[in-house]
């Protein structure tokens, strides 16, 4: 996923770079099945095939198909600037992580995690945890997240529009 | 093991570095879409437990009490759920301004939109 | 516009997305019990009606799904969404409540046993569905009517 990772930001042909980042994302599909998160795996794959088919619509328009241009030192600066910091705060925050495979409920007795595991079948009746979390104990979650779908095809629709009012005579 | 951090790590900053230094919307696009990926593989590493089963009640499990022993944490993964149908409303709503930009521009390339919709600048 | 389509990728999608649509179906319908939920779900169903709008153009995707009716699922799941959050307020005292699920208390581990999950899985799909197919349908009509952006007078009418 890293050699992906390269290979989308460093390509001069922009359709290579849109199937490297396809690359990513049946990848990271793949390790959430290894990591016990099917309905994870699921979304993953259809929205990554939904999001190619997007972006490989936006490459495909005439006269885009290279990604060219003179390059710039000061960006570049910045960036390594930027990513430098961030990396070194990281390196010290990651140390103090605690072991993949200890999950929070180990750790904490009272964690909401295990109280929806725990009570998710009565209270819910819903044997699949994550749907039971993600629609009933933390539906406010999927209303917000419904709201940005929604925003976002307001958003697009208005963008595509032709004029951007109401002809006079109508 | 936390060196698998250090690889989603790796794979943020390649996204961050993209976001900033990449001159074509398109490419940039492809960075915000990795610096997705690398947290949602984060947060689910950190619902991870080792050995888990997948949280879902089936005949195996005697009660949920058991189940709640075994299994990896939901919290995370229903959050990345949410997380991923965000990421790709944004995408197409990226995409969505991309091409408005390319059908009045010509061009994907951010420096040559820049210098078409400031007159001044050269 | 139909003359450079390959007859097997006309063929083969038009026998495809019927089991596609199936397959979303059972995933929106059984989330809650499987992996699966609305929003995969949503995304395949409306995936089906993507590989129509690709391999047969824009026509037979509109006579499947005509555009209206895209738009309007997308308002009718949020609507469903919201509607059943409130008759959770209305039974029981709280937004997002499972009243059905306490009122009517089924067998563990069968379809009907729990409760809103069921009618917001289904509601999600159906928003998602139809909000994907919006998006997706205008990038593609954008190629057509070319640079000054789209007249929705003229899809509406069709």
């Amino acid at each position: 996923m890293l050699i992906g990772a390269f290979v989308a930001l460093y390509t001069d042909e922009l359709l290579s770079a849109v199937i490297a980042l396809g690359a990513i994302g049946f990848g990271s599909s793949g390790i959430f099945l290894l990591l016990r998160a099917p309905d994870l795996a699921i979304t993953q794959v259809v929205v990554e095939v939904i999001t190619l088919v997007l972006l490989i619509r936006a490459t495909m328009v005439i006269g885009a198909h290279t990604a060219g241009g003179k390059k710039q030192l000061l960006p570049y600066l910045v960036a390594g600037g930027i990513v430098g910091g961030l990396f070194i705060f990281s390196v010290f925050t990651l140390q103090n992580m605690p072991e993949i495979g200890s999950s929070v409920m180990d750790r904490i007795d009272d964690a909401p995690s295990l109280y929806y595991l725990l009570q998710g079948l009565d209270l819910t009746g819903s044997t699949n945890q994550v749907m039971s979390v993600l629609l009933d104990f933390r539906a406010y979650d999927t209303l917000g997240e419904a709201t940005v779908i929604f925003t976002a095809v307001l958003g697009g629709l208005t963008l595509l529009r032709k004029n951007g009012r109401a002809e006079p005579n109508e | 093991m936390t060196g698998i951090y250090f690889l989603i790590l790796a794979l943020l900053l390649i996204g961050v570095f993209g976001v900033i230094t990449q001159k074509n919307l398109i490419k940039i696009i492809i960075s915000v879409s990795i610096i997705e990926a690398a947290v949602n593989l984060f947060l689910i590493f950190v619902g991870y437990r080792a050995g888990g089963e997948a949280p879902i009640i089936t005949e195996r499990f005697a009660d949920t009490a058991e189940f709640a022993r075994l299994s990896v944490d939901p919290f995370p993964q229903a959050m990345v759920l949410t997380s991923i149908v965000i990421s790709v409303s944004l995408t197409a709503l990226l995409i969505v301004i991309s091409l408005r930009l390319y059908h009045i521009y010509g061009t994907y390339d951010i420096n040559r939109i820049w210098g078409e919709a400031d007159p001044d600048n050269d | 516009m139909n003359d450079n389509r390959s007859l097997i990728i006309i063929k083969v999608s038009k026998w495809m997305a019927p089991f596609i649509f199936l397959y979303g179906l059972y995933v929106v319908l059984y989330g809650h019990l499987s992996p699966g939920g609305g929003f995969p779900g949503g995304v395949i169903i409306a995936a089906s009606f993507i590989l129509i709008l690709l391999a047969r153009g824009r026509r037979a995707a509109l006579k499947k799904l005509p555009y209206g009716v895209a738009k309007e699922l997308d308002a009718i799941g949020a609507l469903m969404f919201l509607t059943v959050a409130m008759l959770g307020f209305i039974f029981s005292g709280l937004f997002f409540a499972n009243f059905l699920q306490q009122y009517l208390p089924g067998e563990t581990r069968r379809w009907f046993n729990a409760g809103t999950i069921v009618i917001n899985n289904i509601a999600i799909g159906i928003k998602v569905c139809g909000a994907i197919f919006v998006i997706l349908f205008f990038l593609s009509v954008l190629r057509i009517s070319g640079e000054g952006g789209i007249d929705f007078r003229s899809i509406e009418r069709k």
